[in-house]
């Protein structure tokens, strides 16, 4: 018998030595599994950037305080699928000229508002939210203003980009 | 702490016993014969549950339907992190797991410690090997490419061949008539819902046969006090292990799992090749033809699978030492040179990727969105060394890296400045480009395409591919002709020309167009062969 010939001290260290290995071991392939493992799930894909801008309508046949609903098709990007789906934007025109397209949903529960032509004020049908030309909540439940899209004027064409959400994050 | 931790253990062992099952489990005794020989099966479970995990994962992110399963692995590939090295594992370890499966059954052929009363440990192994084989046949569809199309369709014919049963296997396996939707969830279903439990159910009644027997003894371990299990042979164990996925990792890192094409059933053109452990199954049928077909596809193997789940009956002598088993070493060493040789012409006859096979859509293929004439600016920039100076992507390369210089002056500047260097950018050590005036044009169409995003999408385009777009470019195509939206409307737009016409139809097309399109005003191009073949793949390649 090998053991036999080696002292008890030497066969301690011996042990440990084993017992030291396997766990070192295990430990390093649970790490070279586990990190790209985490990688791969938590880490946001790489999303292409281009299309993201879309071209909705054109600038000058919009009057001044006064909003119009407008639709557009985008591709949306979802995993690997790439399906054209339907947006639509609120847009206004302030007598400065400057644009502003709001998405469709009110803040509160996500029900579509309209424009009160008389009022002069987005009416939300499912709880009365109440909100002015430049977004902001009038009253009602409605706890944030309405959110808007990113926008650019190329000539006289208005393009949206990604809703931004109006706490400043993007929806 | 540590008592505390003792006594919850304890706890937990008079409720559970769990800790004795343990302890039963690693203070097992082995004889003292054992040592490196015998860590194989371990490292084969060890690989199976990296399969496991790692196909988990995969499944993740992967949609098991044909078409979306394509670009549900692209997704993986090109947008997620680590998606790349997740698949490389899995497919690896696939292969890796073969070998060490089969290298197990060597061992314990040559050892004999198939023998009395170790039969069923024996024949439990054949099955598990059986089930490792199915797993590789059903991944192999998993990707919906051409390669698994194709592979699959081969398999499906072999299956449909069998003697009585063959209809019915090709029921069971969804190919009624074709390799269609109704097979790809037949083998998604095997390859994810069925095999996996019955891995586990038949690695447990494994191991569990091999405890009740114990470890296989060698001559003379009688006369020996044995060992204990834990530590000194798991510690071999997870060494061996280690290796394993040493190999395993770096092969995930460095070998490319190539994805070809979305699955075509309509190419014509297509040399289906198995994964290389089938490789000599396919051989070994290539050696028989007409009616002896079934001979190798269906005879041989199922005598050769016969054969090894009969081994401990038809080897009853008794245990000697593995040195002296010479018939066994022997049995071993023809299996290996045939299984080599049967390999290797396989391997030989395969002819190279061809066409639009050469394509690797495991990388994004940003290169087939450009014009041919900034694609023969990638060729340009390719043949002139650019990179070597301009490496892309790297601040620290001897010029300026070109996917991020603000300048991006327009064409003309970049002209005068590849004729001139130093006249353009005072003091610069770059060598003038000895170009004509269209293939500088090319150049700096190419350079003003380029952006980071891109940058190394447009690097991985293949070499026929460039050698195309130079052709089409020589040749003017663009005069008459339009690639993705580029060039004239005289003639038919060429995206889409791989759907509407053949691959020969199209050679035979550049030699007279006349005689196959009859008033076309194409005039007949004789071109060297070469150039014929990477133009004509060239332009079956271009998107739809």
């Amino acid at each position: 018998m090998r053991s036999a010939e080696i002292q008890p001290g030497e066969q301690i260290t011996r042990r440990s030595f084993y017992v030291g290995a396997v766990y070192g071991i295990c430990g390093i392939i649970t790490a070279a599994l586990g990190l790209p493992a985490l990688v791969y799930l938590l880490f946001p894909p790489k999303v292409k950037k281009t299309g993201e801008w879309v071209e909705i309508g054109d600038v000058t046949q919009l009057a001044p305080n006064a909003p119009v609903e407008m639709v557009f098709r985008r591709n949306r990007v979802d995993g690997w699928r790439i399906s054209s789906e339907k947006g639509t934007a609120w847009v206004v025109k302030h007598p400065d000229n400057h644009v502003v397209a709001f998405g469709p949903q009110c803040t509160h529960l996500g029900c579509a508002y309209h424009w009160e032509e008389g009022k002069n004020e987005f009416l939300c049908p499912c709880h009365s939210s109440l909100f002015g030309l430049d977004g902001r909540v009038i009253s009602g439940p409605a706890p944030r203003p309405l959110d808007r899209y990113e926008t650019r004027i190329e000539g006289t064409k208005l393009l949206v980009g990604p809703l931004v959400r109006s706490g400043g994050r993007p929806a | 702490m540590k008592r505390q931790w003792e006594s919850l253990a304890e706890w937990l062992d008079q409720r559970t016993g769990l800790q004795t099952a343990i302890r039963q489990f690693l203070y097992e005794e082995i004889p003292a014969s054992s040592g490196w020989h015998q860590v194989l099966g371990s490292v084969a479970v060890f690989l199976f549950l990296v399969q496991a995990f790692t196909g988990v994962l995969l499944a993740f992110n992967y949609a098991p339907t044909p078409g979306d399963a394509y670009n549900s692995l692209r997704y993986i590939l090109t947008e997620l992190t680590g998606g790349r090295l997740i698949r490389g594992l899995h497919h690896w370890g696939a292969s890796m797991m073969i070998v060490v499966v089969v290298l197990h059954m060597t061992q314990v052929f040559l050892w004999g410690a198939y023998k009395k009363p170790r039969e069923a440990t024996w024949m439990v192994g054949v099955v598990l090997l059986l089930v490792t084989l199915a797993y590789g046949l059903t991944g192999y569809l998993l990707p919906w490419d051409n390669r698994a199309y194709w592979g699959t369709v081969v398999v499906t014919q072999i299956a449909a061949q069998a003697p009585l049963l063959g209809p019915y296997l090709t029921r069971l396996l969804g190919g009624e008539g074709a390799v269609g939707v109704v097979t790809f969830a037949r083998f998604y279903g095997m390859h994810v819902l069925l095999l996996p439990p019955a891995t586990l159910l038949l690695i447990a009644l494994h191991v569990y046969l091999v405890r009740k027997h114990g470890v296989a003894p060698a001559p003379g371990d009688e006369r020996r006090p044995p060992q204990k299990f834990y530590p000194r042979q798991v510690f071999k164990d997870t060494v061996a292990i280690f290796a394993a996925f040493a190999i395993l990792f770096t092969m995930a890192v460095v070998a490319r799992v190539p994805l070809e094409q979305l699955a075509d059933p309509t190419d014509t053109s297509y040399v289906p090749r198995p994964e290389w452990y089938f490789l000599f199954l396919f051989q070994t049928l290539k050696m028989f033809s007409g009616p002896l077909e079934i001979v190798g596809s269906m005879v041989l193997p199922g005598l050769a699978i016969l054969a090894l789940v009969m081994v401990p009956f038809l080897d009853r002598s008794r245990m000697v030492r593995v040195t002296r088993r010479t018939v066994a070493i022997a049995f071993v060493a023809l299996a290996g040179i045939s299984w080599t040789g049967l390999t290797v012409a396989a391997a030989r006859s395969t002819p190279p990727p061809a066409g639009t096979a050469q394509i690797d859509f495991s990388a994004p293929t940003d290169w087939m969105g450009l014009s041919p004439e900034e694609l023969a600016g990638v060729a340009y920039f390719r043949q002139e060394n650019c990179a070597s100076c301009h490496a892309i992507g790297e601040r620290n390369s001897i010029g300026p890296d070109l996917t991020r210089i603000t300048i991006h002056k327009d064409a003309a500047w970049m002209i005068q400045h590849f004729k001139r260097p130093s006249a353009m950018r005072p003091g610069s050590s770059m060598p003038p480009i000895l170009l004509g005036d269209a293939q500088l044009n090319s150049l700096a169409a190419f350079l003003l395409k380029l952006n980071p995003d891109n940058a190394s999408a447009l690097e991985n385009a293949p070499e026929f591919a460039l050698q195309g777009a130079l052709v089409y470019q020589a040749n003017h195509c663009g005069t008459c002709h339009m690639v993705n939206g580029v060039g004239m409307k005289i003639g038919p737009p060429l995206n889409g020309l791989a759907k509407r016409e053949t691959r020969s139809w199209v050679v035979d097309h550049f030699a007279d167009p006349q005689k196959l399109s009859p008033g076309s005003i194409m005039p007949p191009y004789r071109l060297a062969p070469k150039d014929l073949e990477n133009l004509t793949s060239y332009l079956f390649a271009l998107p739809e």
